[in-house]
């Protein structure tokens, strides 16, 4: 495995996509604010949520970026299309199974069946995160299938 | 008891003119604000911001508008009350079956600080003191100005979702609701000591807090807290104290906590006169009332406020500096372009309901001397102006040297063409004196003093011989005019004319004559077009006669005579129908509440022997020629 390249295309790909992910929050396409969910497992103050949540959220694409990697490197083969296929597959990973497991997780975050308590009170995703704004999901393909291309535009095989 | 709510068939509400205005109570987080009625009503509600579409206006249509009420279905009555020191409000429904208290109120943010809280959020609380009545409950929103009924879901345990205005509104409730089309009902049955409780909260970001009802009351006792923690820092022991921290609390609720803007009133098109067009939207900030605010905040010791207001004023409008504009929104933006509703019928059918305020393009010079004469009162109660402040103030005085004799649309902002206007004049003279005073006292350096000095002279000269009008012995509206307007009383708040003088006297005998009311209101002009007399031209007399013009018993029983015109929570609106003592215009109204506490400050003031009117302490352009004339 290419470890410089490794870190310079997967912080670069990590920006694209928070960068993405929060255009699509300022343009209306969906109301999801990441780095306040990642933020709010931390804790409930709205403000430092937003900021621990962007560097929780970095680092966390950071991390992720290295499975795309060990993709890369499994098949001898990398280009924008391939990281771009992961991200679609990514993004439906986090849509479906992501989504759905989030509530269990999130100490802050309230269940249809429970509803919110005095530590629980985050509106869930919902099924593809359609609570979020119905074009919620438009705006998760784009950015993790960006975030895909550009690892596999910038990564170089070993 | 959540098992005992059934659905009614539909709501019980029939279609009725909506109450008097004075019937209306408002509660408000800093931010936005709502209208509740006697009937427990909440009829207008723009969320997030002031000035953003409406969700409840049925003030303005009862048909479409949409609205949020809690009533009992038996004949009732109904008193209510701010919990002291408060902008929290009870409503006490009395029926011949039993009793019950409804509390509502917006969370001030800061009252929960770093907690989990929804943005935006309205807490209701019906609690059945005594025996047993039934309520109904329904919630009909209308987003758009009553354009759109949106869809409400259910969504389990969560509550009632409903997405619209470019957010997702959610209500949660201790009993269930039961959706009818785009609107929920309940009835319930309530026994001494049940209560229930209802959260509507409002949020743009995803995910929404959804906050826990059992919460709710210690969140009220936090809001309740707040409030009066708030309250009880004013600096005022006068006979008016609860008045004037009525007025203040009020003044604090139509602020918006994030820029420091203060609005003018939360609802648009209440109308002047009923039945008319004289109907505007005032959910903007108006630079006019600067001054007279700064002064109101300074004096009671809210200095974080006045800081913060003062910094809007000159931070939000620096886009068009040296030019100001009339009115902003909340962050400093012009206001969108007039438009009418199409749905809306209006207050008590007052067509059109407009949105966005036209006066957006007037030119009104007397703008500039409100915002210098701001920054001046600031800078003399100890502010301190940076480098920052001192050129944008230097910057406004040379606009006014090179434009004060223009034409202008002045202070009641008429849609008749510009005039030359005196209270323009007067603030334009007030913006170069203030300059000058500030540069003696070293709080601003670089200004260009011989021309500004010239300039003021040649102000005060054209006012003290055009805007005077021998023939009827008083200054008059139009310069080189004959007509009166109630504007002329700031002559002495501003510094120009002392109040005891001749001319003034003879100039405050005509306006009683010509503009007042046997009831001892006052119109503000007489130009306009029929309408209700304006309630903070009282309070500019009575300011007037405390700062000299008249006896302390004087300033008195003109403000007592004028507080039986306050609603009864304590609060006012732009205009009072002189045959009726209905308020008029848009409810409630910031500078009638500014104006009555700088009356309240100047009487007390001088019943102390105290310095009043720290902005002028010495007029920098003496008067001259006329002050040793009989008038």
């Amino acid at each position: 495995m290419n470890w410089a390249s490794w870190i310079l295309s997967g912080f670069t790909a990590t920006l694209a996509l928070s960068t993405l992910l929060a255009t699509s929050h300022g343009l209306g396409l969906t109301s999801m604010n990441i780095p306040y969910i990642v933020g709010t497992v931390v804790t409930p103050d709205r403000e430092k949520a937003r900021l621990y949540g962007f560097f929780v959220h970095l680092l966390n694409g950071w991390a992720f970026s290295i499975l795309y990697v060990l993709i890369f490197e499994a098949r001898h083969m990398v280009n924008w299309w391939l990281g771009l296929l992961i991200g679609l597959a990514h993004a439906l990973f986090v849509l479906t199974v992501g989504m759905s497991l989030l509530p269990i997780f999130h100490p802050r975050m309230a269940t249809e069946r429970h509803g919110p308590t005095v530590r629980r009170q985050l509106e869930p995703p919902g099924f593809m995160a359609l609570n979020y704004g119905y074009q919620t999901p438009i705006a998760v393909f784009l950015s993790h299938a960006t975030f895909g291309a550009i690892l596999g535009s910038l990564y170089h095989l070993r | 008891m959540g098992d005992q709510a059934t659905a009614p068939a539909q709501s019980q509400r029939a279609v009725k003119p909506p109450p008097a205005i004075a019937d209306y109570g408002v509660i408000g987080d800093c931010r936005s604000a709502a209208l509740v009625s006697r009937n427990g009503s909440i009829d207008w509600l723009c969320w997030p911001r002031f000035d953003s579409p409406s969700i409840f206006a049925a003030l303005l249509d009862q048909e479409c508008g949409g609205y949020w009420s809690i009533s009992p279905i038996a004949d009732y009555a109904a008193e209510r009350r701010y919990v002291p020191e408060s902008n929290v409000l009870e409503t006490r429904f009395t029926t011949r079956s039993g009793s019950a208290l409804l509390t509502d109120l917006m969370p001030v943010r800061d009252s929960a600080p770093a907690s989990m809280v929804p943005d935006h959020e309205i807490i209701r609380r019906l609690t059945c003191n005594s025996r047993e009545l039934e309520f109904e409950i329904a919630l009909v929103p209308r987003a758009d100005y009553g354009e759109k009924s949106p869809a409400i879901r259910s969504i389990g345990n969560l509550g009632l979702r409903i997405e619209c205005n470019g957010g997702v509104f959610w209500l949660r409730s201790s009993i269930p609701l039961h959706i009818d089309g785009a609107s929920a009902f309940a009835r319930i049955p309530l026994k001494a000591g049940d209560s229930i409780l209802f959260s509507l909260s409002y949020s743009r970001e995803s995910p929404a807090v959804l906050p826990a009802l059992e919460q709710i009351p210690r969140r009220i006792d936090a809001c309740v807290e707040w409030w009066q923690g708030w309250a009880r820092s004013a600096r005022y022991d006068g006979d008016f104290r609860d008045e004037v921290i009525r007025s203040a609390l009020t003044l604090k609720l139509l602020t918006f906590a994030p820029s420091g803007a203060i609005i003018a009133a939360p609802t648009t098109s209440l109308p002047e006169r009923i039945g008319g067009s004289l109907n505007w939207d005032y959910r903007y900030c108006w630079l006019r009332d600067a001054s007279l605010t700064i002064r109101a905040l300074l004096e009671l010791g809210y200095w974080e406020e006045a800081t913060a207001f003062l910094d809007w004023t000159l931070h939000a409008t620096r886009l068009t500096q040296p030019e100001l504009r009339i009115l902003y929104t909340v962050y400093g933006n012009p206001p969108p372009k007039e438009r009418e509703s199409p749905m809306l019928r209006g207050y008590r059918g007052s067509a059109p309901v407009r949105i966005g305020n036209a006066a957006r393009d007037q030119l009104q010079l007397d703008v500039y001397g409100e915002v210098v004469d701001a920054a001046a009162q600031y800078a003399f109660h100890g502010g301190y102006l940076d480098r920052d402040m001192q050129r944008v103030l230097i910057g406004l005085g040379n606009y006014v040297v090179k434009h004060w004799d223009l034409l202008d649309e002045g202070i009641w902002e008429p849609r008749t063409g510009r005039r030359n206007h005196t209270h323009s004049r007067l603030l334009c003279w007030t913006a170069l004196d203030r300059l000058i005073s500030l540069s003696k006292q070293g709080k601003v350096t670089g200004a260009p003093l011989n021309e500004i000095k010239k300039e003021c002279d040649a102000i005060r000269r054209q006012i003290e011989r055009r805007g005077w009008n021998e023939s009827i012995q008083s200054y008059v509206s139009e310069l080189d005019g004959d007509r009166l307007d109630s504007s002329l009383l700031l002559l002495s708040w501003y510094g120009f004319e002392k109040p005891d003088s001749a001319r003034m006297r003879s100039t405050y005998r005509a306006i009683r004559e010509r503009l007042g009311t046997p009831e001892g209101l006052l119109y503000r002009s007489e130009t306009l077009p029929p309408e209700g007399t304006f309630a903070i031209c009282s309070f500019w007399e009575a300011e007037y006669l405390a700062l000299g013009g008249g006896s302390v018993q004087q300033t008195r029983d003109l403000m007592n005579t004028f507080s039986i015109h306050r609603n009864d929570l304590g609060l006012y609106g732009e205009e009072i129908d002189a045959s009726t003592g209905q308020a008029l215009g848009n409810f409630p109204q910031a500078f009638t509440h500014v104006g009555f506490i700088g009356a309240a400050l100047s009487l007390d003031q001088r019943e102390k022997g105290e310095q009043q009117l720290a902005h002028r302490p010495e007029s920098a352009t003496p008067q001259q020629s006329h002050q040793n004339q009989a008038a």
